[in-house]
């Protein structure tokens, strides 16, 4: 398949399927986060908050970046994808930690913006947006650590 | 299947699935307005209501003074008011898409201003083949008026409150809510809002009680 490929990373041949599924399912993670996120900024029209830019800008390369390294095959991508999926997670932790009023509300003035710890942060108006991205970077970390896992053995 | 099919094929699924996910949002919100805005300008506060202020289920009839399915349907839509006297009310709206149409709904707003409306209404319709043109008979807007005073208004005064600006105002709302409407025809009926499925006698009585039965259901629980 792909190892014949001139263009693919050496993926060691052992576990080499399994690695490069869990490299897939992490780019289907990314994909649907950055797909859902969105339709509910472009099509529903929710325009989204300071908060959820930072963790755009996190999710929407992982989304290009596994994409790419499933077609080549490059399971040596945790490196790159691991610091941005961290990095996204911290911010959605805080997030969510915000929206849960665990961490207190800054005052913000009115009319600066839209708030991050509004209504509009639930969907469905029960799950809040931050804690399923918090989930989507969890998930995409705990794959890349088994890609790691793969590319090494 | 090779990686590059699976990934590429996984590329192309999500994207056609974001646009048809997409197109199929903006349609239902698209409905809801239409609905929204229907709400708003199907009913005026000019306008005249038939039966209880508060009734559950509004039939909002687009009427033509000249049109004989107009004169036609006017019995039936009586007759929807008799059979359920407390949950129905029909407000008319009145449009003139015929020759004389608008100098004889200017005597219906009259009719309204002397507490006439239904009597000179009822009058002027029973006339109908009389005065309106049809089949080639020119319109004889005399017989309209011997028709509205047949059923007691008080000409000379209804002749100077039909030239009224807010006759006028009223008949210009009227036109424009049809044409916002889509209303082309008359009579075009809403109930609740909703167009008929298609036009027809049977149409108006299943959709009417499909409205009553949805009222009944939300006012018992």
């Amino acid at each position: 398949m792909s190892v014949h490929q001139s263009n693919s990373y050496p993926v060691p041949s052992k576990e080499t399927e399994r690695t490069w599924q869990m490299l897939f399912l992490s780019w289907l993670v990314a994909l649907a986060a950055t797909l859902g996120v969105l339709f509910i900024g472009e099509v529903m029209g929710q325009e989204p908050c300071m908060l959820c830019w930072y963790q755009r800008a996190f999710m929407f390369p992982l989304a290009v970046v596994l994409g790419a390294a499933c077609l080549l095959s490059d399971a040596g991508i945790w490196r790159y994808g691991l610091p941005l999926a961290a990095f996204g997670w911290v911010i959605a932790a805080y997030h969510t930690l915000l929206v849960a009023g665990v961490i207190p509300k800054p005052l913000e003035p009115c009319g600066g913006g839209v708030s991050c710890t509004s209504d509009d942060m639930m969907i469905f108006s029960v799950v809040p947006i931050p804690l399923l991205s918090v989930g989507a970077f969890s998930a995409i970390i705990i794959l890349l650590l088994l890609v790691r896992k793969g590319f090494r053995s | 299947m090779t990686r590059r099919t699976v990934v590429v094929l996984t590329a192309v699924v999500a994207v056609l699935g974001f646009a048809i996910a997409a197109y199929l949002y903006n349609r239902s919100v698209e409905e809801q307005a239409a609905v929204a805005l229907r709400a708003t300008t199907l009913v005026r506060p000019h306008s005249p209501v038939f039966g209880p202020e508060d009734a559950p289920v509004t039939i909002v009839e687009f009427f033509d003074p000249s049109c004989g399915t107009c004169r036609a349907f006017h019995p039936i839509v009586k007759q929807i008011r008799r059979q359920y006297p407390r949950t129905v009310r029909v407000v008319t709206r009145y449009v003139a898409f015929h020759q004389g149409s608008d100098q004889v709904n200017r005597i219906l707003a009259a009719a309204r201003l002397q507490g006439l409306l239904e009597p000179v209404l009822e009058s002027v319709l029973a006339a109908q083949p009389d005065w309106s043109a049809h089949g080639g008979r020119p319109l004889n807007l005399s017989k309209a008026w011997r028709a509205a005073a047949a059923a007691g208004l008080d000409v000379g005064r209804a002749r100077r409150d039909m030239i009224k600006p807010d006759v006028t105002e009223t008949l210009n709302q009227d036109m424009a809510d049809a044409e916002a409407a889509g209303v082309d025809k008359t009579p075009t009926f809403f109930v609740n809002g909703r167009p008929l499925p298609s036009f027809g006698v049977d149409q108006l009585f299943a959709l009417v009680d499909e409205e009553v039965a949805i009222a009944r259901k939300s006012s018992g629980s």
